[in-house]
């Protein structure tokens, strides 16, 4: 049990943060230097530089914006972009944050739009330091977890550490969420067989064999030259690894960007566009992978890595556990668990599954984690384009409805 | 089974050890209960061969296939982009990118 932030529409955060978002990458550098000049850990940059329109990327700036962990949002725009901006105001409104629009062109300029974008963020920051706190168990919270510069060691000890955490955190109640299907390829079999229904587990498959056409498309599968520095040789290899993250719950069902799962258990998001590729790789780097895990209210993100990444995150806590123990001794300031520990016998992946668990909730009950407190905020959001969810995706939610 | 502190056997069906703390060529390892010298360096993460490979046969890791031998591979020796292969998208490098082969 800890303190969260109650939100109008009955959702609990676990910071309490206002987001400033940019709407284009023409507001970006206004947007970034009302932010600067505030300087407030818990003032955050979002946006999306795009100009034309994309109901993905609307639909992930309005999860993100009335996400759980925000309290409330102050809106840049250029003025000519695409983007809906007083469709997002309103939806920010609509579920009680405080949100102010600004519009650089009708502001009068850059250092005008600046000067009142920091009188709003003052205004924005007191009305959201009003929000209600509220006891939240465990069974409230949403996790996502992702992996980044793996290496031969991740699927050893990292991958299979936040498995148990994940087994652990199902069992609570908890809804969990795994995701990169293009890091699954080869997975697919082992993983239908964990689906909740037949139907599902055949979705499942599906989503894969999608990922794999959608990457050789492309050129290239999920597989950078750092991953085969770090001994792994394949993408199989890669994603036989990757998978142990999941752990060993059903699936309940699978989502897309922006979704929040209905319900606690265990899901898969897939994050790889439908329908032919169009705007390029599905997620071009780790942090777009994290920003869909919010978008689907994941509260906080555990972070696995072998080579050593060192991002965070906008909007919610990345807890970062190092799979090498060579690597977590090199970036020892960036890592909040040493599951490398495992390889050199001074613990067994109970002991650090359980390690992550009590970091978890200690970061849910506001401790910052190691790139919070190194001032770690990243964020990108590209184009995409997806179909609704089949009817398969969710059976539970559709037999309880 | 002989136990090799620095090579770890991740299930009784894999032909691959893998490497857990760095092994010098010339290091004298145990393999399936055999002392032989090490034939490469093996950084930590890396995998090494747990019996003679052949071109076409799987590579078995975590009881999983993950890819296919592509060149004789003799036991101990290093298994990585020289001597096998994805079975689904081929894995690429940062010289193979600037040079355009990928």
């Amino acid at each position: 049990m800890f303190q969260g932030f109650l939100r109008e529409d009955g959702r609990k955060g676990i910071r309490n943060i206002v987001a400033v978002a940019y709407l284009v990458e023409c507001a970006h550098h206004v947007a970034r230097r009302i932010v600067g000049k505030v300087d407030d850990p818990d003032v955050h940059l979002i946006g999306f530089p795009g100009c034309f329109p994309n109901a993905y990327a609307a639909k992930v700036m309005r999860a993100i914006a009335t996400h759980p962990n925000v309290g409330g949002v102050v809106l840049v725009s250029l003025g000519c972009e695409s983007f809906d901006r007083n469709g997002l105001r309103q939806a920010i409104a609509a579920s009680g944050r405080p949100v102010e629009l600004l519009v650089i062109q009708e502001a009068g300029g850059t250092s005008a739009t600046i000067a009142a974008g920091i009188a709003a963020v003052e205004r924005v920051r007191a009305a959201a330091a009003a929000a209600p706190r509220a006891a939240m168990e465990v069974g409230e919270l949403i996790i996502g977890t992702v992996c980044g510069g793996s290496d031969g060691t991740s699927g050893l000890t990292a991958n299979p550490a936040v498995g148990r955490a994940f087994d652990r955190l199902v069992g609570e109640g908890a809804t969990c969420i795994f995701e990169e299907t293009g890091e699954l390829i080869g997975c697919e079999a082992i993983m239908a067989e964990r689906a909740v229904t037949p139907e599902l587990g055949r979705a499942i498959e599906e989503c894969v064999a999608k990922a794999e056409r959608y990457y050789t498309t492309m050129g290239y599968a999920s597989f950078a030259p750092g991953n085969a520095e770090g001994g792994l040789t394949t993408i199989e290899e890669k994603s036989m690894g990757a998978y142990s993250k999941s752990g060993s719950s059903p699936i309940s069902g699978i989502i897309k960007p922006g979704d929040v799962p209905p319900a606690g258990g265990l899901y898969l998001l897939d994050v790889v566009p439908d329908g032919e590729p169009r705007f390029g790789f599905p997620n071009i780097s780790d942090n777009a992978e994290i920003v869909e895990l919010i978008a689907c209210g994941a509260h906080l993100t555990l972070f696995t890595t072998g080579r050593g990444s060192v991002v965070g995150s906008a909007v919610a806590p990345v807890i970062k556990i190092c799979a090498n123990p060579e690597t977590a001794r090199r970036l020892a300031e960036d890592m909040d668990v040493n599951a490398g520990r495992i390889l050199e016998g001074e613990a067994t992946l109970d002991d650090v599954g359980e390690e992550i668990h009590a970091a978890m909730m200690a970061v849910a009950g506001g401790k910052r984690t190691k790139s919070e407190e190194l001032g770690h905020q990243e964020f990108i959001l590209t184009y995409k384009a997806f179909d609704p969810l089949g009817p398969a995706c969710l059976p539970l939610a559709r037999r309880a409805a | 089974m002989i136990h090799e502190a620095r090579l770890m056997l991740l299930d009784p069906r894999d032909t691959i050890l893998v490497c857990i703390a760095p092994v010098a060529a010339g290091d004298s390892v145990t393999i399936e209960g055999v002392a032989l010298s090490a034939p490469d360096p093996i950084g930590v993460g890396h995998k090494v061969a747990r019996r003679a490979l052949a071109p076409g046969d799987k590579v078995v890791k975590y009881g999983a296939p993950i890819g296919s031998i592509t060149r004789a591979t003799a036991p101990g020796a290093l298994v990585h982009l020289h001597n096998m292969k994805s079975d689904y998208i081929a894995s690429h490098s940062r010289d193979a990118v600037s040079e355009g082969k990928g």
